[in-house]
């Protein structure tokens, strides 16, 4: 079967974000970009599909700048087949990132689509969610195992008080949490290999969506910051001030 | 037009959590309505009948809502929200699961997981795990909305005399079932509930040190226990009790964070408790930059000490 998995651009992991000074937004000029922690995932999760012989074929896809074409490379790097780019310098909302994929799985008619959670940029959690209900599939999030079986997967999903299992009919969609494995480190050999795969750019306009954002951002500030308390000499010292300063014991 | 909040529960009692969303939905200023989706939920719609502040309660029960499957929840919330202004829910892993599929269905971009409420179409979220806020306009004709439960005080669980209407659930999807579930069994207070929390990070060392060593503060505290993710990740603890961005967010009355270093995902998870206490090795350690009080040194010698000391 098809797979095709959705993968973003957005500041390191590791990056610690400034917000820019005219409260705009926050400083991604000379910043590291990198492969959204969880769309690794994703992109493993299906790799792992591909060499257990239950996946065929995997297909990436990012939507986005120009830019984007670097974290294709590093799926295609992973092992992806093939990457599609939807370009467009516009901000893309997640509504509107649902409607580009849908378009695209329209085109493709992949089995199963594998996306992480969120993204740890605007950190909505939406787009796998809105993907599968605008193509009327059922959906597994926060998954921590998936299982193909036939026309079937079984999918444990990390939720609030625990593990809980869930069967969807395929075709459907998956999002990825933390747990669901481990990705792999890219190969130097793999990265020369990517460099020669199809990456297809289509537009917006090609594919019939209307991706004009919804929400307007006012402004964005930084929270306002937790002083540093104190360090004290001892635990004597530490149950003092909790009880006697702090009052919360 | 009225507020829609879709209820967190447990088909018996009322999550705390929806008491956060009552709180935040009050700010709209409009007449609230909880849904109860559920399967035989009649104790559920009761005590939210109960809440402060909520003017009527819908319930809809099925077999086929009894989990609250995305697909089956989904369609029930769109076959209601068109007369309502606002549909909330809180921030949970049901809320995330079930409102994007909502809020797509009815061509909407949700706004997630709020902190602030500006006026009826404007909003403050947190982004970059916390490092930003973002006020945000909709101009969408429903809004829909998760709430970060932590930013908003609950409202009374009693107090509320509500009336309880039943509505139709659309028919099962029959996409998705529910096949079986792991609930981490505990006497402790909810983590998210929790006013006290006691959280270990990767210098616990072992899944057998939480129990050894930071079980016995919680028990003395009356605390719920978490863990940062570098923690769950070397499978000490359930994943349910991890902390952070993409896990938990809590803000208790005091967060004890035992050999927990403090990455920036931690933090954001945490940084809204009301008293932090650090107790670390490593004196560089980013948790004591955050933390009212720190005590740098062995956690296996600190915390048995601290216990004792409690006991005094």
């Amino acid at each position: 079967m098809k797979v095709l998995v959705a993968v973003k651009r957005v500041v390191d992991f590791n990056v610690k974000v400034r917000v820019k000074a005219d409260g705009t937004g926050v400083e991604t000029a000379n910043v590291k970009m990198s492969m959204n922690p969880f769309d690794e995932i994703a992109v493993e999760e299906a790799m792992r599909l591909k060499e257990a012989g239950t996946a065929s074929e995997i297909v990436v896809v990012s939507c986005g700048a120009q830019a984007c074409q670097e974290t294709l490379r590093t799926a295609l790097a992973i092992g992806a087949d093939r990457a599609i780019l939807v370009e467009s310098a516009a901000e893309l909302q997640p509504l509107a990132v649902a409607k580009l994929l849908k378009a695209v799985v329209q085109k493709e008619s992949p089995k199963l689509v594998i996306l992480g959670k969120q993204a740890i940029d605007d950190d909505s959690n939406q787009t796998g969610q809105m993907l599968a209900a605008l193509l009327g599939w059922p959906q597994a999030t926060f998954a921590s195992k998936l299982k193909i079986d036939g026309e079937k997967a079984q999918v444990t999903r990390e939720v609030d008080g625990g593990l809980e299992t869930v069967s969807i009919k395929l075709p459907a969609v998956v999002t990825t949490d933390l747990r669901l494995n481990e990705p792999r480190y890219v190969t130097l050999p793999n990265i020369m290999k990517a460099k020669k795969k199809t990456l297809e750019v289509l537009k917006p306009e090609a594919l019939g969506v209307d991706v004009s954002p919804r929400l307007s951002t006012l402004k964005v500030i930084e929270p306002s910051k937790r002083k540093a308390g104190v360090k004290v000499a001892d635990i004597k010292a530490l149950v003092e001030k909790l009880r006697n300063e702090a009052k919360v014991i | 037009m009225a507020v829609l909040v879709l209820a967190e529960h447990d088909n018996k009692t009322v999550k705390k959590a929806t008491l956060n969303t009552v709180a935040a939905a009050q700010k709209l200023g409009s007449e609230i309505h909880v849904l109860i989706a559920g399967h035989q939920a009649g104790e559920a719609a009761k005590a939210a009948a109960q809440i402060a502040g909520v003017k009527k309660v819908l319930q809809a029960d099925a077999p086929h809502l009894g989990e609250f499957l995305a697909e089956n929840m989904a369609a029930l919330v769109v076959s209601l929200a068109k007369t309502y202004s606002h549909v909330l829910a809180p921030a949970t892993s049901n809320g995330k699961n079930v409102m994007p599929r909502v809020a797509a269905l009815l061509d909407v971009q949700q706004v997630s997981d709020i902190s602030g409420i500006e006026s009826a179409d404007t909003f403050v979220r947190p982004i970059y795990a916390g490092n930003a806020l973002a006020t945000v306009k909709s101009k969408d004709p429903i809004k829909v909305i998760t709430v970060r439960t932590t930013a908003f005080d609950a409202v009374p669980a009693s107090g509320g005399s509500a009336t309880i209407e039943n509505v139709a659930a659309p028919a099962d999807s029959g996409l998705s079932a529910f096949v079986s579930r792991e609930v981490s069994k505990s006497e402790r207070p909810e983590l998210t509930a929790a006013k006290i929390i006691v959280s270990g990070g990767r210098g616990m060392g072992s899944g057998e040190n939480f129990t050894k060593v930071l079980e016995p503060l919680a028990d003395r505290l009356g605390a719920a226990m978490g863990a940062s993710r570098a923690a769950v990740d070397a499978g000490f603890v359930p994943n349910d009790w991890q902390v952070g961005q993409t896990g938990k967010i809590v803000a208790p009355d005091l967060y004890v964070a035992v050999g927990i270093s403090g990455a920036i995902q931690h933090l954001a998870g945490m940084k809204d408790s009301r008293v932090i206490v650090a107790i670390n090795k490593d004196e560089e350690a980013p948790i004591f930059q955050v933390a009212d009080f720190g005590v740098v040194g062995d956690l296996f010698q600190l915390v048995p000490s601290l216990v004792e000391e409690l006991k005094k």
